[in-house]
């Protein structure tokens, strides 16, 4: 008998096994991550870019500026953040043009969790949601149960959605059940508020990969898959929302639960905003078009935003001045 | 008391076995001076058909040997060529009415030509074929193939250099072959058919049709399972060469036109004897990670 | 707040057609000069509406010996005049189609019926390409290893599925290389020729360089078998190829012939399954299908087959057929009635032998030549719409079990132009490129094209090579 051959012990009937659980081992969920079909990144950017070609004019972008805005977690993620400046940013996302009523408020603002309860203070009254960035954002490297009792500090002071960031080391290593119960169990400990998981794409620098990091952050509990910590170059790239947006796409099909997208850093143009949206339209279909199920994590694109959605009510280009700080 | 000679039946070559034409004619074969040498198989519009079923199934064998071992076996050739150099001379004496120093000269030249091609069987690719510099992120290589079966008309005058010099040059880069050798000068082809038979040269790679070219051609030009024609056999017949030509528009074939004249064949051949009978193919990949 | 309820709807985005200035009459572009022709004039339609867009002149059999006479006597200035002058020509008009590629796209778009986008984004920018990769050829020529010395007089006939593109696959290695050339388009596409004979003039092309002929197959003909031509460059179908072949059979010319095709395009079960997809729709519906070397046979193996017809259609789903001229159209108009007949008979053999036919639900316009793209299922390798090149958008699916399996069917047709294979498994992408009869093999893409790859077929799909180095070897001796 070879060294590492288990005796069947005769007594034991072996019997089919039907409902093997993809993640009940490390060896069972990398036969599913990597039995995945792969990316090929030549096709994956030239589709991105093809969809990038979309001219979207006249009530179709008029449309798309309106549920760009709506769509935005108003950020602030800095060593210098103040509850002043929470406040102010509250206040935008609550209505980012005071001139214009028409104006949809932002879906949320995203803060770091010491700041949750100003902002949650700030917002009381509207319907923008809270998100918490937590788990030892943004690089994730701090023991298990510091990143629960940061996921918990946050929820406890009122966060409606918390950002977590996965162990990319462990990912890059292999060790997929380590990220996928670490995952559940971030998710456990958000109780009531929707859980983002971050993949850090810029470092997981393959198309497969990030395939694979989706299944997994969805697979384990998720409700939202977003590209970026905003603290690592390349943040969101159009072709790795695509490959994350045909994840959940294929994800419903195949388990019914629908899973939310979010492309964060790097969008800064109402150009931009608007081919992710058409990617959206696109790849997924018009059930995703909605703040439920795609967010553009983002501070300075909600200005671009602002102004091109003047310029498209007055006919003028609209400039710095007309659009308020953050 | 004098001893009477076995003679030789000289038969076809096909599929790497000697049959004899299976319309049972031969015909009469005259030395240079009119006097009667032997009768060779008179090959028919059916033998050309089985000639064509025994190279297109030797096709994908011999395109798939590597090119080196197509050049061993090329090479191979001149060897046993070499080795029954008085036969061939033999031959040639009778049927080209050379001299005996003439005739083992053209042995020499023609087994310098196979030996010369056979060089090329593992440098035309690099010859001809390059990696093309596109406008993108992609692998981009063009290769050279064989096109397939490829039907020869050999020369008239030129009965074993002239033979080798368009033999060699079809089946270096991995096509097989239907040839119709020299009418009245066929006895050097169905030697060089028994060396082909001796050496390393797989059944139905090369096959030997004596007759006339005139009769055969048509079928072989007309044929749908031939994918190239050498038109050489008929120099100087530019209408039947054109006929030809026509018949082989039917499946597009591609033709390498009838010279006026037969070419002076201890020239060296132009890389177009070889490249005419192949396909480029091209390949494309992206690159990514 | 955006309703949710709302769809995402795109506004129409029209390019512009004011760019372009289409005269009511074309005459033939002869000797430098625009002249009249003596044949019957004939219209050309805008596809996507039927407008009539101008009348163009045909040439009879004399006006193609004018302009085979013209060639013949430039031949004598351009073949001598040393490649680095040429080169300067070539790059000139590489530029000056670059500085003019929005009007060329959009009257490409009008007279074709292919989108904007398409146009702009892929024919245009390749045709300044090639005549910039073939100018710097002119003077390098001695490194090729075809020989320094033209052929003479060029007969070039083209067809309308890339009217400018294939113009430049054919005007811009023979000039490299010395000759001069007469140029027939297609009778349904023959704007931009005429528009690019209007380049050669303000390019300063020494006149009888360029002479470009218009009308139909009789002009052809005429151009073809004109006894004073040196070379005949043909892209069409493959029984007009074969017609060449023969009238030209005999004679001194040297031909050229790019011809049809019935691309199988094969899906392992490993392969990049989005990206497959993505190389399925380009690979047959890009320019309605009327494309050579189109993959118009999908070979999926039958572990993934359900998986991928569903991505299929509901990618199919997403195409937008319509006004060629909107930047958001990504299938355009049929060419010409003729084609959209020939389209809709063989879609309906398939139907007949006993095919599953689907098409993607989309609306097309009242007016003009519409085909929506459609895929057929449970289709043989017996069925003609799996032997046939339909040219048009439609897809035959067909089922494989092993690779040899899927090899065997591949070839399994008299074309051999081009073929697709997705995997990502190395090892077998090249065993199967190299087991497939095809001129062009695209591992994990499709219907690529670049001006220094050469492209041409195996078998009926013509001979010789166009583009890269190999493209020289046609017009060099």
């Amino acid at each position: 008998m070879l060294e590492g051959m288990v005796a069947t012990d005769p007594e034991v009937e072996t019997r089919p096994i039907r409902d093997l659980d993809v993640t009940g081992s490390d060896s069972s969920l990398r036969r599913f991550l990597h039995g995945l079909p792969g990316v090929d990144q030549v096709g994956a950017e030239q589709r991105a870019a093809q969809l990038s070609t979309r001219s979207i004019k006249t009530s179709a972008k008029a449309y798309a500026l309106d549920l760009a805005i709506s769509m935005v977690d108003l950020t602030t993620l800095e060593g210098q953040d103040t509850e002043g400046k929470v406040r102010s940013l509250a206040a935008k996302a609550m209505h980012p043009d005071p001139s214009d009523p028409t104006c949809p408020p932002t879906a949320a603002v995203c803060v770091y969790g010491d700041l949750v309860a100003t902002a949650k203070e700030a917002l009381k009254g509207s319907n923008v949601k809270v998100a918490a960035v937590a788990t030892a954002f943004p690089s994730g490297r701090a023991a298990m149960d510091v990143k629960i009792a940061d996921t918990r500090d946050a929820v406890e002071a009122g966060a409606d959605e918390i950002d977590m960031v996965i162990d990319r080391g462990a990912f890059l290593a292999g060790r997929y059940l380590e990220v996928f119960e670490e995952i559940a169990q971030v998710r456990e400990a958000c109780g009531p508020a929707h859980l983002k998981v971050i993949l850090e794409t810029g470092e997981l620098q393959t198309y497969d990969n990030v395939r694979r990091a989706s299944w997994l952050a969805m697979l384990a509990g998720g409700h939202f898959i977003k590209t970026s910590t905003g603290k690592v170059q390349p943040a969101a790239t159009l072709p790795v929302t695509l490959v994350m947006l045909e994840a959940v796409r294929d994800f419903r099909e195949a388990t019914g639960t629908m899973i939310g997208v979010k492309p964060a850093g790097g969008i800064r143009t109402a150009k931009d905003a608007v081919k992710y949206l058409v990617t959206v339209n696109e790849v997924t279909g018009p059930d995703w078009l909605d703040p439920d199920w795609f967010r553009f994590g983002a501070s300075t694109l909600l200005n671009d935003l602002l102004m091109q959605r003047m310029k498209l009510k007055t006919g003028r280009y609209s400039g710095h001045d007309y659009v308020t700080v953050d | 008391m004098s001893r009477a000679d076995v003679r030789k039946t000289y038969k076809l070559y096909i599929g790497g076995a000697f049959p004899r034409s299976e319309s049972g004619h031969s015909y009469v074969v005259n030395d240079a001076k009119g006097k009667f040498l032997a009768n060779a198989a008179l090959a028919s519009r059916k033998d050309a058909r089985d000639a064509v079923v025994a190279a297109r199934s030797a096709f994908p064998g011999w395109a798939a040997r590597t090119a080196y071992n197509r050049g061993q076996v090329v090479y191979r050739i001149a060897e046993v060529m070499e080795d029954r150099r008085p036969q061939f001379v033999d031959a040639l004496q009778s049927s080209e009415g050379l001299t005996s120093r003439q005739a083992s000269g053209v042995l020499d030249a023609a087994v310098d030509r196979l030996v010369w091609y056979a060089g090329w069987a593992d440098k035309l690719t690099q010859v001809v074929g390059n990696a093309n510099p596109v406008a993108g992120p992609f692998f981009n290589l063009s290769t050279p193939e064989p096109t397939g079966v490829v039907a020869v008309l050999a020369p008239q005058s030129s009965s074993l250099l002239g033979l080798v010099s368009v033999v060699a040059p079809v089946i270096v880069s991995g096509n097989t072959c239907v040839v119709v050798s020299s009418y009245e000068r066929p006895l050097p082809a169905v030697t060089f058919s028994e060396v082909l038979a001796t050496s390393d040269v797989p059944g139905g790679v090369v096959n030997v049709l004596t007759g006339s070219a005139e009769t055969v051609g048509p079928w072989l030009a007309s044929h749908m399972d031939v994918n190239a024609i050498d038109l050489c056999g008929l120099a100087g017949s530019d209408e039947l060469a054109a006929e030809l030509e026509v018949a082989a528009a039917e499946n597009l074939k591609r033709v390498r036109r009838a010279p006026a004249a037969e070419p002076d064949w201890t020239e060296e051949p132009e890389l177009s004897s070889m490249t005419d009978y192949l396909e480029t193919k091209t390949v494309w990949h992206p690159i990514g990670v | 707040m955006a309703a949710s309820s709302q769809k995402f709807e795109y506004a129409p985005a029209p390019e512009s057609r004011s760019i372009v200035d289409i005269k009511p009459s074309y005459g033939l572009f002869i000797d430098g000069d625009f002249v009249d022709g003596h044949g019957k004039a004939f219209k050309t339609v805008n596809p996507a509406s039927e407008e009539v867009l101008a009348e163009v002149a045909e040439a009879d059999d004399n006006d193609v010996d004018l302009a085979v006479k013209a060639a013949r006597r430039a031949h004598r200035g351009w073949s001598r005049m040393p490649g680095s002058e040429r080169a300067k020509y070539l790059y000139r008009i590489a530029r000056i189609i670059a500085e003019r590629s929005r009007e060329l796209a959009v009257l490409e778009s009008i007279d074709n019926g292919k989108p904007i986008k398409e146009s702009r984004d892929v024919d245009v920018p390749i045709v300044s390409a090639h005549f910039f990769y073939y100018a710097g050829w002119a003077d390098k020529l001695k490194y090729a290893g075809f020989g320094e010395q033209s052929l003479g007089v060029a007969a070039q006939v083209i067809p309308w599925n890339f009217p400018l593109l294939m113009l430049a696959w054919k005007i811009a290695p023979a000039l490299a290389c010395g000759n001069t050339v007469v140029l027939k388009p297609a009778e349904t596409t023959p704007l931009t020729a005429l528009l690019f004979a209007e380049i050669c003039q303000q390019a300063d092309l020494p006149p009888g360089v360029v002479n470009i002929v218009t009308g139909a197959g009789g002009t052809g003909q005429a151009l073809v078998g004109h006894p004073d031509v040196d070379k005949v460059a043909f892209t069409g179908s493959t029984e007009v190829g074969k017609a060449i072949a023969r009238t030209v059979a005999g004679s001194h010319k040297r031909v050229t012939l790019e011809l049809g095709g019935k691309a199988a395009n094969i899906v392992f079960d490993d392969a990049p399954l989005d990206q497959a997809v993505e190389g399925i729709v380009n690979g047959i519906f890009f320019n309605q299908g009327h494309v050579c070397c189109a993959g118009s046979r999908l070979l999926v193996q039958e572990s993934v087959a359900e998986d991928v017809l569903h991505r299929l259609k509901r990618r199919m789903a997403t195409l937008r057929v319509g006004d060629p001229l909107d930047k958001n159209t990504d299938i355009g108009a049929i060419n010409s009635a003729e084609q959209l007949a020939r389209i809709r008979e063989l879609s309906d053999i398939g139907e007949a032998e006993g095919a599953e036919r689907w098409s993607a639900p989309c609306e097309l316009p009242s007016h003009g030549y519409w085909f929506p793209p459609t895929l057929f299922t449970d289709v043989t390798a017996a069925h003609r719409i799996a032997r046939e090149e339909i040219f048009g958008p439609v897809l035959s699916v067909l089922t494989f079990r092993t690779p040899s399996e899927a090899v065997a069917k591949a070839n399994n047709t008299p074309y051999g132009l081009s073929a697709g294979v997705w995997t990502d498994k190395g090892s077998r992408i090249l065993q199967v490129a190299n087991q497939l009869r095809a001129g062009v093999v695209w591992a994990n893409t499709f219907n690529k094209f670049d001006p220094a790859s050469p492209f041409g077929g195996y078998k009926e799909s013509g001979y010789g090579r166009e583009g890269g180095k190999h493209g020289l070897e046609a017009y060099l001796r």
